[in-house]
């Protein structure tokens, strides 16, 4: 299903940690290894605070990785500045999480959509008309929006100007940050039909951030757990329900209400709250939360264990399962 | 308990109403659940019972009972009598409402000093018992501790802690747990059904998350703009809803083991 040929972004152990004082550090992406394909999406899921945005952010560009590297078609892209670095961007954009303060206030649609287009003078000032037409009926949206300000439309259509620009140049891999937690279900279905009808019509890498594990798991080609800046399980969206190994992602999955869930059973919450990342303990760092917790745990970190083919665990519980040596 | 007769709230006098000709009637120890997208009027009823419409709303029609009271007669006077100790209410976002420059312990001896006559040292106990009733362990630190130093869904335990501590015999909750994670969710959601068993109080909660209503409440109401689209227990919604709305709703919910796109 990944081919090396469709391999358009890759992560290698990319460790971000933030200064706080002059001993202090706060560690919020902790060697991260991702890949993005050419029309597949990676799902990334985890609580608040797990480093997933981070890590996101470090793919765009809009942050530098402390350590590791990001190649992009095998050119190590974190070391690029000035005019470089601009125009590599047009080839990885973003979709933000709130469609309300993601444009400026005072700029019309046809503005908005078209601003990157300016930005590295594809287009002429006098086509802008007809290219901001074009990409609002790539996203659904009448033509007549174009003459709009974003406040006089609803959350779904501006998500949609939000797709709309990032995919304006038509980049290869697109970041979308939440784009769905601020909208209600019945928009939700729809705004994540359209990202999938594009991918599958221009072929692009979707890299998706929720915490919505439900929702990632639906159309999600892989799915990367991180708890608290570590991936602690990558296995594909179908499996989700049935395979996830990982005893957080067992914990994830069991405090998700869901309709077709048994409601005469209590449901299961981890009753402890996330440790502070500024003190992530020794060892595994899910190990005061974690029910199969063993000595091996607090000594010593788990590394990513393929147990099956595409589906890596990092526990110390499934260390024994490991399906190929060489790795 | 509490019975909302036929009301109609309207925000300004020529538009169109928020909520229109809607009714409810929970009784003790009940929990209701109010479902719908955003803008059907789901927050208007909520603030309509408790009398805290914001701008220029207001209740130009029907009637709302609570224990046979007419609550819409209310002078302020009286509302200050049943406001935390009758009726309370939990916000969104708890984190809000607390003063970001007090401690905790402050903000809550204060309030309870308001409705109760307490000397400051049994009202900061009382507030330590409470806290600690509601899952946070290290009750006296986090009476000492500002909002800032706490997590979302410690906030979020304690705007349950400061509502539930004169035991109120009506709760109600305006999506308290949308913005927590999905492992705090469960942990919040099993607090207030706790509490139902523990006290008999009955709640009231609006949600967009249809899996958690279905899972918590005796009765769901689906509102659509303003109006109530349907109505009825778990079952009748999950299952023999003839309403084209409701369906539309649950399919639309994303489910483990559904629908794949891919």
């Amino acid at each position: 299903m990944f081919e090396p040929d469709d391999l358009i972004i890759e992560a290698r152990h990319l460790t971000k940690s933030y200064q706080l004082s002059r001993y202090r550090f706060l560690t919020a992406c902790d060697d991260v290894s991702l890949n993005f394909y050419k029309n597949r999406t990676l799902g990334i899921v985890g609580e608040s605070g797990c480093g997933k945005s981070t890590f996101m952010r470090m793919a765009v560009g809009l942050e530098k990785p402390t350590s590791g590297e990001i190649l992009f078609h095998g050119k190590n892209i974190t070391e690029r500045k000035g005019e470089e670095l601009r125009l590599s961007r047009r080839h990885i954009q973003m979709i933000f999480q709130d469609p309300g303060e993601a444009f400026h206030p005072r700029m019309k649609v046809k503005e908005i959509i078209c601003e990157p287009l300016f930005n590295f003078n594809q287009i002429k000032k006098s086509e802008m008309a007809s290219k901001a037409r074009e990409l609002l009926e790539m996203v659904e949206l009448p033509g007549s929006f174009a003459e709009r300000y974003p406040h006089d439309m609803s959350g779904g259509q501006r998500q949609r100007i939000g797709i709309a620009r990032a995919l304006a140049l038509e980049p290869e891999v697109i970041i979308c940050d939440e784009i769905t937690s601020a909208l209600d279900v019945s928009v939700q279905q729809t705004i994540v039909q359209l990202l999938l009808d594009l991918q599958k019509r221009k072929q692009i890498s979707i890299g998706f951030i929720s915490h919505d594990l439900a929702l990632v798991q639906q159309f999600a080609h892989q799915i990367a757990v991180m708890y608290l800046g570590n991936v602690v399980e990558i296995l594909s969206g179908k499996e989700v329900s049935t395979k996830a190994a990982h005893p957080y992602t067992q914990a994830l999955l069991d405090s998700i209400f869901d309709l077709h869930m048994d409601f005469s059973k209590e449901i299961v919450s981890m009753d402890s709250e996330i440790p502070s990342p500024l003190n992530v303990p020794e060892g595994c760092p899910f190990q005061n939360r974690c029910i199969h917790c063993m000595d091996v745990c607090r000594a010593e970190k788990p590394e990513l264990w393929e147990t099956e083919p595409d589906h890596l665990v990092a526990c110390h519980q499934f260390k024994h399962f490991k399906y190929r040596e060489d790795k | 308990m509490l019975e909302i007769q036929n009301i109609t709230v309207n925000y300004n006098k020529s538009g169109k109403p928020a909520v229109e000709n809607f009714s409810l009637a929970v009784e003790q120890g009940e929990i209701c659940c109010l479902v719908g997208e955003s803008g059907s009027g789901k927050t208007s009823v909520i603030r309509a019972v408790i009398g805290n419409l914001s701008g220029q709303g207001r209740v130009v029609q029907g009637d709302i009972f609570f224990e046979d009271e007419p609550l819409l007669s209310y002078t302020s006077n009286d509302w200050r009598k049943i406001y935390g100790t009758e009726i309370s209410m939990i916000f969104q976002d708890t984190g809000a409402m607390l003063n970001p420059i007090r401690t905790i312990g402050s903000q809550f001896v204060e309030y309870i000093r308001a409705h109760r006559a307490y000397s400051r040292k049994e009202a900061w106990e009382k507030g330590v018992q409470m806290l600690e009733r509601t899952c946070l362990p290290d009750g006296e630190r986090i009476m000492k501790s500002y909002p800032f130093q706490l997590s979302g869904g410690m906030k979020q335990r304690v705007g349950i802690a400061f509502a539930m501590v004169f035991k109120p015999k009506l709760l109600l909750a305006d999506e308290p747990t949308s913005a927590l994670d999905i492992t705090t969710q469960a942990q919040m959601i099993r607090q207030m059904m706790k509490l139902r068993e523990e006290y008999g109080t009955s709640i009231i909660m609006i949600t967009h998350n249809l899996a958690l209503a279905a899972y918590m409440s005796d009765h769901i109401v689906v509102m659509k703009d303003g109006k109530i689209a349907d109505s009825g227990d778990r079952n009748h919604i999950l299952h023999n809803s003839q309403a084209e709305y409701t369906k539309k709703l649950l399919s639309a919910v994303p489910s483990l083991g559904g629908y794949y796109y891919v």
